[in-house]
């Protein structure tokens, strides 16, 4: 058990906050009946989602010609979504790796479901990744396979081979610490399960967890490892999608503050998801005591950190443009902002470096409204800020004669809502069926726990 | 007892030995045979009949995924070898495009019996090698799949017997001629003094018989001209090659007017310069429209074509210092400098007029007199051939079978139903004629109007011969067997006058009678014959011209001048400046593609090629100034904007059908609307795609004459919007130093650069570094590389491309298409920017503004970027730039594939392996070019396509044109050009069997090939006596965004215009 310091507010409110409450709060939505709400949301998340496997078919079976891309922006809607989604499955690891190293308390509370959104992200983003092909059938040609082409290899140098081990291995590894967090909680519920076949369920997925000192021990080590192995990736996964648009000599993509300025934006909207996926799920599964204002004030604090990093890095990419007298370079950061896409321009610069400004208030960083608002806002923004970078570079490159413009077609806009169909078909469900909130480690928090045992069990004795 | 009896099969089973118990369970006691799983024994193997029945599932299964996978194809080897064909290497025949409107003396290159491409023919003294665009293009044409099979009923499109129709034919010719009515056979030009010669036996067997030729864009103005001016009937020769001041009068010369290949290769000679030769030609363009060639001038004035006849005659007065009636002033600054450049270079000068107008025609002649251009730069007793038709005797015609008094009308190589003024009343007359026979071999808009139609064969099939120019010869033969039950038309008319002979043997006795005995090179008709088979051309002396017609009779309204030499010129001049005008006058004219629309306009290649100036495919549609539609409020498709307006068109009492979408064109004279000839036919689905108006209706008919302007235009207002299919849409270069140029004197006087004041007309791309003591040291790009150069053990192949000589004509294109088997995708794909052209010319306009002048006025970095974005409206400079993959020593795209499947040769090419792309298309962005091609669709499978791309699996008539040689790409697939590498392959082989190096100049890309100007040129920069090797070393070469360090190994020569010092427009 951690030490905390007394002066600190606690983590966990409410006075009559017991390990036993809080393994009844955290198993209620899983034992008891789903609200209308819940099968509401997860019938249009559902629909979403379907329409999405109808676009993804139709681009599948006739070619990627059924979107806006053409020989001039070759990438559009795809690789802004996938960016947008990677960006957003970056909150996840960051709150369960580095925070846990840095033996950030509060992230207890969090991490579970923003792990969770990490993998649903990440999956929605592998979408991208595999479909974005001319002939997707051929994608494992990515991986550095024995075959019998001769020694074919894939080539060492591709930015975008580096993409492949890159989400790959984060994906893996983020699904190996999650699922590792998962199975106490998994014991927890098998053991508290009445339904047979709901109690086989979980007794499967808790892999015979036995609750003994010996499984604590490792439990808690390969927590560390998989911690000490995840931090690295939170930051090299963005470095190397930004390195895609790094690497190339296209001005507006060749700068080389892309990895850092990637790495917070990804930090800053992973934040923002989480703000809003936590601020519903709070509310809906009552889970105030856990998920408290102090937590939402602390990701908002991260959330305006992130922020100004993303600001300045998009006044330094300005500055130096002007500052660098390249031609080519100038005019790419002119086109962004006065060229025919400056709406998304602005829209990107209003909602990430504006609109976080505000949670300097502490009234508006404490208020739950404005905060779920401008979550939204700053996850608007970072879409539009991939959209930016890609689309109206690739509009306007060296050669004038092949500037074009770019719009997308309903299929673009169609699987882009069905990723998040399945986004949100999937966190659905992850509420319904697993444990929202890692009670195992929560647990070791509960501040009062002990005084409250040792009290009721005094005023037990009495009688 | 019975029961006791035992019954055995073997001793051992009576004896019940140790092995047979054994052995006693298993089905088959002897091991099997199993050497075929190459098992040595059954028991060890675990092999047994359920593993033998998995196999066999296995098998099957895997067979039929496996089917699944690959499509059956059938290659039916020779029965019998023909002698002449190897299948894999490709055979070449000499032969002669002559459509009646372009004249080409080509190479057919046929693989197994197929034209697959064609080329120029380098022993022609006219056309010199060159090719255009729309023969380049008509190799398709043969496999168009709207040809006729054979004979038909014209109206219900039922078939009919040869025979049948023969009698038929003869019959009513027999009436006809009993009736005393006129047999008309009405053509375009015919070149072929043989058909010449076949339409005068068959007028010797039905003597009512009158051959009429006219033009679908007609040049008769100038042989009546002629006539007047100088009492020949002629069209005479030019030679732009001896011209140091070129003036034009709106005859775009290099893509339109009379033998566009034959003048490309002369202007080109007078505009290449080096330091050498460091002079070229003036070149002074007076049009309405921006024509291809008016876009090449040094000089361009624009003109409303109701004041083009005033410009004529001031020019003529300011020359000569006459004082004709010359009307209102038109640019008299730019005309008096023209004049003194006329004047200073009398007798090498040339001065052309492209209106169809006996007045104007007259009055240049003058001026040609005046420059003693005539013996110099014009020739009139070495007449031009092309462009023969005459307008009055198409109106004589006409007018007689509105009088019923035609018997016969015989319609060969025109479609006078779709390309003839509604003025003259064509279709409607056409109804009052007895028999009407068409030898088109579709069922175009005469054709189906005809009785009978009896197909010609296309030119690939046939037969014919060509005098292009007096004494110069030019010979067609087939390069195929007809492909459908079609029959030459001059055959057709050998056998309706009765004789036996084939027009092969008739042509042959020509050939032996008439043009044998005007040469003297070979002492008999039979070598004479095979040499000229095998060259394609040959030279006889020009003798008197054959078959020039007489004038008509002259009606009394239209009574020309009397023929003299010294016509009233006052008269001549005042008719010709008192023509009016009004608020808008329309122009028609004709696209570098497209031409005339007689053999190109069902043509998908020559269909998706974007025009040369408005960079638009797929689509006819006015032009107008930006300037007027702008006040028309109309879309400006400005900033990359693709949905543009749609109006309505009316002239006079004409009123367009459908409304014409609207292009704005910088550069084009004020008040005027241009609108194209060639479009709106019917019938194929290409045509139909294109969806364009047909402007033939609108030709004016003037005092006999078709004339291609008119005033009295009105467009509407907006009346819908219109998605164009356009391949550039920004047209200004934003101060970027894509194209470089300067002009003549400073080339002449300056160095291209002067490292001490940092200026020139070449500067170097230099990046800044900095030495270790801290002195700056700029360098070339290419060293400071970070990258480990490709070795190059052997060639190392690059290529020139001279932007002086380049017209923007677009042969290149279409040959690069037909070469490399490009897919046509159509409109809607082009409007999204997805056309597949490997090859494309970029076309940019000057801008009023730029970075100096934009800081002179305290404008603003954002404001003058802007302001530099849109083009000067009213006379923009232009210039073409052929872009195709640079093939980059450090290519960008090559490290970013992330399955190699795109990567350098050891000959310094970018190679693509088709098979291994996976379709990233992270290449494509990365390309700086923007020449990567991405297969977004399956275009060779995919339904929509079916119609329009001849690469299409269902079209397996026109997927005969396609190139063995060249991989048809699947979807998915990035493409682009590969530098014509089987056709290095082939040079190499070539070479290699022979013995020798690969010799400069032998192998040719296709651009390079076909291009009319010699702008291109291919060859091994490690051959330092390579032509291309040499051009590197030239002071005008630069590479186009050298400065990120890709190292382009296709290179630029700088462009020098001759218009030092500025001229009022």
């Amino acid at each position: 058990m951690q030490k905390e310091a007394a002066i600190r507010q606690p983590l966990i409110l409410g006075d009559n906050v017991t390990c036993k409450k809080i393994s009844d709060d955290i198993i209620k939505p899983i034992e008891g009946k789903a609200p209308r709400s819940w099968y509401i949301a997860f019938s249009i998340a559902a629909v979403m989602f379907l329409w999405g496997i109808g676009c993804l078919a139709y681009t599948v079976g006739v070619g990627i010609g059924t979107w806006g891309s053409n020989n001039g922006v070759d990438w559009a809607w795809d690789i802004t979504n996938f960016v947008w989604w990677i960006g957003i499955g970056h909150a996840g690891t960051l709150i369960s790796a580095v925070l846990l190293l840095f033996r950030q308390k509060w992230r207890m509370a969090i991490n579970r479901s923003a792990e969770a959104m990490t993998i649903f992200a990440v999956m929605c983003a592998a979408i991208f990744v595999v479909l974005h092909t001319g002939r997707p059938w051929l994608d494992y040609w990515l991986f550095p396979l024995p075959n019998a082409f001769g020694s074919l290899w894939p080539n060492f140098n591709s930015p975008l081979l580096w993409d492949v081990f890159a989400v790959s291995t984060y994906f893996t590894v983020s699904l190996v610490f999650w699922y590792i967090g998962l199975i106490p909680d998994f014991a927890m519920i098998r053991d508290r399960m009445v339904k047979p076949g709901m109690k086989k369920f979980y007794k499967i997925l808790s892999f015979g967890w036995s609750g003994r000192v010996k499984d604590w021990n490792r439990f808690e080590e390969v927590s560390l490892v998989l911690a000490g192995l995840s931090t690295p990736l939170v930051f090299s996964v963005h470095s190397i999608v930004s390195m895609d648009f790094a690497t190339s000599i296209l001005p507006g993509w060749h700068t080389t503050i892309f990895p850092p300025y990637f790495v917070a934006g990804a930090i800053f909207s992973g934040f923002a998801m989480v703000q809003t996926l936590l601020l519903i799920m709070r509310k809906v599964f009552r889970l105030e005591h856990y998920i408290t204002i102090k937590h939402i004030e602390y990701m908002n604090i991260v959330i305006i950190v992130t922020g100004s990093m993303v600001g300045v890095a998009y006044l330094s990419e300005l500055f130096i443009s002007w500052y660098s007298g390249v031609e080519y370079e100038a005019y790419a950061f002119l086109n962004r902002a006065t060229g025919p896409y400056m709406i998304a321009y602005y829209a990107m610069m209003t909602c990430n470096v504006i609109s976080p400004q505000l949670f300097w208030f502490k009234k508006i960083r404490t208020n739950l409204h404005l905060t779920f608002i401008l979550s939204i806002v700053v996850n608007i923004g970072m879409w539009f800020e991939r959209f930016v970078i890609i689309v109206p570079t690739l509009c306007r490159t060296f050669i004038p004669s092949t500037w074009n413009m770019y719009s997308p077609t309903f299929v673009d806009v169609g699987i882009f809502i069905g990723t998040i169909g399945m986004f949100f078909t999937f966190f659905l469900l992850f509420a319904r069926f697993f444990p929202v909130i890692a009670q195992a480690e929560l647990k070791t928090i509960l501040k009062s726990s002990s005084e409250q045992a040792h009290k009721q069990s005094t005023s037990g004795g009495h009688h | 007892m019975g029961n006791n009896t035992k019954y055995w099969k073997s001793l051992d089973e009576l004896n019940e030995t140790p092995e047979f118990l054994a052995n006693k369970a298993n089905e088959f006691p002897e091991p099997l045979p199993s050497e075929v799983f190459g098992i040595e024994s059954n028991e060890n193997s675990g092999t047994n009949r359920r593993d033998f029945l998995k196999f066999l599932g296995f098998g099957i299964g895997a067979a039929a995924l496996a089917s699944c996978e690959a499509p059956v194809n059938k290659t039916i080897p020779y029965l019998v070898k023909p002698e002449e064909i190897t299948p894999g290497v490709a055979n070449w025949y000499a032969s002669t495009f002559s459509d009646g409107y372009d004249y080409c003396s080509v190479l057919v290159k046929t693989r197994e019996g197929r034209p697959i491409k064609i080329e120029g023919n380098p022993l022609s003294k006219i056309t010199q090698g060159g090719v255009n665009a729309r023969v380049q293009g008509s190799v398709l044409s043969l496999y168009d799949s709207n040809r006729l099979r054979g004979a038909v009923n014209g109206k219900d499109s039922s078939a009919v017997s040869w025979e049948d129709l023969d009698k038929s034919v003869v019959a009513g010719l027999e009436k006809a001629a009993a009736e005393g009515k006129t047999i008309a056979i009405l053509s375009s030009t015919i070149l072929s003094p043989s058909t010449h010669k076949v339409i005068a036996s068959f007028a010797a067997k039905y003597p009512t018989t009158k051959h009429v030729s006219y033009d679908a864009v007609s040049q008769a103005a100038i042989p009546e001209a002629n006539l007047k001016s100088f009492g020949k009937k002629v069209t005479p020769s030019y030679d732009f090659s001896k011209a140091k001041v070129i003036v034009s009068f709106g005859a775009d010369f290099l893509v339109n007017w009379l033998s566009p290949v034959e003048f490309s290769k002369q202007y080109s000679q007078t505009r290449k310069v080096s330091k050498e030769k460091p002079e070229m030609s003036k070149h002074v363009h007076f049009e309405s429209l921006l024509s291809v060639t008016g876009a090449n001038a040094d000089y361009r004035f624009p003109v409303q074509p109701s004041l083009m006849g005033s410009a004529l005659v001031q020019l003529y007065n300011a020359l000569t210092g006459g004082s004709l009636p010359s009307g209102n002033k038109v640019h008299e600054e730019g005309i008096k400098k023209t004049a003194d450049w006329l004047n200073a270079n009398k007798g090498n000068a040339l001065v052309v007029c492209g209106l169809n107008d006996v007045n104007a025609q007259m009055i240049v002649n003058e001026i040609n007199k005046h420059l003693n251009s005539y013996g110099s730069t014009i020739n009139l007793d070495t007449p031009l051939m092309t462009r023969q038709g005459n307008d009055m005797a198409l109106e004589a015609l006409v007018n007689e079978m509105k009088e019923g008094k035609v018997g016969a009308l015989i319609t060969y190589n025109c479609n006078p139903a779709y390309n003839t003024s509604s003025m003259l009343g064509f279709v409607a007359a056409m109804g009052k004629v007895g028999l009407k026979v068409s030898f088109s071999g579709t069922l175009n808009e005469t054709a189906s109007q005809c009785d009978f139609v009896a197909p010609d064969h296309h030119y690939l099939e046939s037969w014919n011969d060509a005098m292009p120019k007096a004494g110069h010869l030019s010979l067609s033969q087939p390069a195929i067997a007809p492909l459908f039950k079609t029959r030459a038309a001059q055959d057709s008319l050998l056998r309706w006058s009765g004789s036996n002979s084939d027009y092969q043997s008739f042509l042959k006795n020509v050939w032996a009678t008439e043009f044998f005995p005007r040469q003297s090179a070979y002492a008999d008709a039979l070598t004479f014959w095979n040499k000229s088979l095998h060259d394609g051309v040959a030279e006889i002396s020009s003798g008197t011209v054959p078959a020039v017609e007489k004038a008509p009779a002259p009606k009394a309204k239209d009574a020309p001048a009397p023929e003299s030499g010294s016509a009233d010129l006052s008269s001549v001049a005042s008719a010709l400046t008192s023509v009016k005008g009004g608020e808008f006058e329309i122009v028609l004219y004709e696209k570098a593609a497209v031409g005339d629309g007689s053999s190109t306009g069902h043509n998908p290649w020559l269909l998706e090629f974007p025009d040369p100036i408005s960079k638009v495919s797929w689509a006819n549609y006015i032009t107008m100034n930006p300037e007027d539609m702008r006040a028309k409020g109309f879309g400006l498709l400005e900033r990359q904007e693709r949905i543009g307006s749609k109006t309505k068109l009316t002239l006079g009492s004409y009123t367009f059908e459908n409304d014409i979408p609207v292009f704005p064109l910088p550069g084009q004279a004020r008040g005027t609307i241009g609108l194209a000839l060639g479009y709106g036919l019917k019938g194929s689905k290409a045509a139909t795609h294109a969806d364009g108006v047909n402007a033939f209706p609108i030709v004016q008919w003037v005092n006999g004459m078709a004339q291609y302007y008119a005033a009295g235009a009105s467009v509407a207002g907006e009346t819908g919007e219109f998605e164009f299919a356009c391949t550039q849409q920004q047209h200004t270069m934003m101060g970027r130093k894509i194209v470089n140029e300067t002009d003549l004197q400073t080339y002449k006087e300056k160095a291209p650069y002067d490292p001490t004041t940092k200026t020139g007309w070449n500067i170097p791309t230099l990046v800044p570094t900095i030495t270790k003591d801290g002195s700056h040291a700029p360098k070339s790009p290419d060293e400071v590389t970070l990258w480990d150069e490709h070795p190059k053990p052997g060639h190392f192949w690059s290529m020139a491309i001279d932007l002086n000589s380049c017209t923007g004509c677009g042969s290149c294109v279409i040959s690069c298409h037909a070469e490399n088997n490009v897919p046509v995708v159509g409109k809607d794909q082009v409007a999204k920017t997805r056309d597949m052209h490997w090859l494309r010319i970029d076309r940019y306009f000057s801008s009023p503004m730029n970075k100096e002048k934009g800081k002179a006025e305290g404008l603003g970095k954002v404001q003058t970027y802007l302001e530099m974005e849109f083009p000067a409206t009213d006379n923009p400079k232009v210039v073409f730039q052929p872009m195709m993959c640079q093939h980059c020593d450090n290519a960008p795209c090559e490290t970013v594939c992330p399955v190699l499947a795109t990567n350098h040769s050891m000959e310094g090419l970018n190679v693509m392996t088709y098979n291994r792309c996976i379709g990233t298309r992270y290449c494509a962005n990365n390309c700086p070019f923007k020449v990567r091609r991405f297969n977004w669709f399956n275009y060779t499978g995919k339904e929509k396509f079916a119609d329009l791309n001849p690469t299409h699996e269902s079209n397996e008539l026109e997927r005969m044109v396609l190139n063995p040689d060249v991989v048809v790409r699947t979807r998915g697939v990035m493409e682009k050009c590969s530098m014509c590498i089987q056709r290095i392959q082939e040079g190499k082989l070539e070479a290699k069997k022979a013995g020798t190096k690969v010799e400069d100049g032998k192998i040719q890309t296709a651009c390079a090939q076909s291009c009319p100007t010699d702008a291109i040129t291919f060859g091994d920069l490690h051959d330092e006596n390579s032509a291309v090797a040499k051009l590197y070393k030239d002071e005008r070469m630069y590479k186009v965004l050298d400065d990120i360090g890709i190292q382009p190994t296709v290179f630029y020569l700088t462009k020098v215009r001759n218009d030092e010092g500025e001229v009022k427009i």
